[in-house]
């Protein structure tokens, strides 16, 4: 169980988020909506703890991580995995290494059962086979998906997405949303997805939260939300250029 | 009067920054150092920095060393030719080799192209969000990237600075013997006359100092780029001029105290 109570962040004058109050349910599949330039990734950095709070606390499981020293910041963190925007594979290192980092950095597997691992994980995203490619072969859409293998290789219980389906095309986009689902059910996992696809988030998402001037402005279940009257909420999902949310 | 106020602002503002980021990048090193005792010591990150740090700038330190032994004992000629000194040519280059020449041009070398490396390498993991993913993963950053890069820098140093000593002092001998024509007896007798092995340990000292210097800018810079692509270019210039500039300050006062 994943808990922000009152989470406040600035870098230097600017305020990012302004008290964020956030529960995150076991089990489901979680999206966090919002703006670009918003917040949403600096909110997702907090639950993993690569930022600390300026105040307020992130619990996971009981524990108030932002006051955690690295030793046991990094025990919390292996029940993560994570999905980042670009994917962030290491391209000094071919596909298969990629997957195996995290096995070799937290497992005493032998290399054989490894490389096995590795292969099941990719067969998983729909990748089998690519494990001597370099990062830069990749498509976007396979990068992501790659990303995923690496990050669900320990089989953690919670998985970040940080913007899974941005730049990719309509069938990619797809794709990615179902392996999301799949992936979500088979390892019965908690996920907190970030998303400004308005199709996307109904799709994969069982609760969706709405980020707006630093706040969740509106949290609920798929019904509850597509049934809100929040004017912030309906001009985001309408992509109104009318309404409070300002563009400049 | 708004004027030079304002103007005291910034030189002051400026003072400030740059004795914060000092603080900054002795921080990291004190994070470097406790994260190397820490085992386990990743070898293989190691060897493969060294490799990239040493084996990979052994062309450029030895084209470097010989050319400077070259023409240090070109000069040197023409100043001792009006005493009839000639045979002090070899000793004048042996001696500007080990204990300046040898170190802070292999240092400067290895800044422009290693520690840029570093800054250009760890700075785009950086905007890519890789330092992050290693973070996530469980692997402490510092340990992984940083460590491996200032133990080849420290270790490599010294060693290139040894190949460019020895081809710097045979460029010497090259352009004084054969070709001015200085009794290659009196050449090598003088040499071993006037350097003692101190001269060549003050110079390893200071190498292993330079590469200490080189290879932490380097890393801080890279480790703390922000803003794309255009932040990892910024990222790599600076760590060359500030590593560059810090090599020299530091040989002077290096200097001073050694000998
Ligand atoms: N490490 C950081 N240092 C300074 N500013 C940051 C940092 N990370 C994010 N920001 C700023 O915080 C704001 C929100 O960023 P982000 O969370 O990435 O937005 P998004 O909702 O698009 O993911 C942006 O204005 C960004 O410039
Ligand atoms: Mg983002």
């Amino acid at each position: 169980m994943i808990k922000l109570v009152d989470v406040h962040k600035s870098f230097g004058r600017q305020k990012v988020l302004g008290g964020i109050n956030l529960d995150i349910e076991d089990g489901k599949t979680t999206v966090i909506i919002g703006g670009s330039g918003g917040g949403k990734s600096v909110l997702l950095k907090h639950i993993i703890g690569l930022l600390r709070p300026d105040s307020g606390q992130v619990i996971v499981d009981g524990v108030d991580i932002a006051s955690l020293n690295d030793r046991d910041l990094n025990e919390i963190r292996k029940k993560f995995g994570m999905l980042f925007q670009e994917a962030a594979l290491f391209d000094s290192m071919n596909v298969m290494e990629n997957v195996a980092f995290p096995l070799r950095a937290h497992t005493k597997k032998k290399d054989a059962e490894i490389r096995q691992t590795v292969a099941e994980m990719l067969k998983a995203v729909g990748l089998p086979g690519v494990e001597n490619k370099m990062p830069s072969e990749l498509s976007g859409g396979m990068r992501k998906r790659v990303g995923l293998a690496r990050a669900i290789a320990l089989h953690p219980q919670i998985v970040l997405f940080d913007e899974p389906t941005t730049g990719l095309d309509p069938v990619m986009t797809e794709a990615i949303n179902e392996l999301i689902i799949e992936t979500q059910k088979s390892f019965e996992l908690t996920c907190v997805v970030i998303s400004h696809d308005v199709q996307s988030i109904f799709k994969v998402g069982h609760r969706i939260a709405m980020l707006y001037e630093g706040k969740i402005v509106e949290y609920g279940t798929s019904e509850e939300i597509r049934g809100s009257s929040n004017p912030v909420l309906r001009q985001f999902l309408s992509g109104s250029l009318e309404g409070p949310i300002s563009v400049m | 009067m708004n004027r030079i106020s304002a103007a005291v602002d910034r030189f002051g503002r400026a003072v400030l920054d740059n004795i914060e980021e000092m603080g900054r990048i002795f921080i990291l090193f004190i994070s470097v150092l406790m994260w190397m005792v820490r085992p386990p010591l990743k070898l293989r990150l190691i060897f493969k920095q060294m490799e990239f740090v040493g084996v990979k700038s052994i062309f450029v330190v030895v084209l470097t060393g010989t050319f400077t032994g070259m023409v240090m004992a070109l000069q040197g000629y023409y100043g001792f030719r009006m005493f009839n000194a000639e045979s002090l040519v070899g000793s004048t280059v042996a001696l500007g080799m080990t204990r300046e020449l040898g170190p802070v041009l292999t240092a400067l070398m290895v800044t422009a192209r290693a520690g840029s490396a570093m800054a250009a390498e760890l700075g785009t993991m950086r905007v890519t969000e890789q330092i992050d993913a290693l973070s996530v993963m469980a692997t402490n950053p510092v340990k992984h990237l940083i460590v491996p890069r200032i133990i080849a820098g420290v270790i490599m140093l010294p060693a290139l600075t040894i190949v460019s000593d020895f081809m710097g002092i045979l460029g010497g001998y090259f352009v004084g013997v054969p070709i001015l024509n200085i009794n290659a007896g009196a050449f090598i007798k003088n040499i071993t006359k006037m350097v003692d092995l101190g001269d060549i340990y003050n110079g390893l000292i200071k190498a292993a100092f330079f590469g200490l210097i080189l290879s932490l800018v380097g890393c801080y810079k890279g480790f703390n780029t922000t803003g794309g692509a255009e932040g990892v270019g910024k990222a790599t210039t600076e760590a060359v001029v500030l590593a560059s500039v810090s090599i020299l300050v530091s040989d002077y006062f290096l200097t001073a105290i050694m000998f």
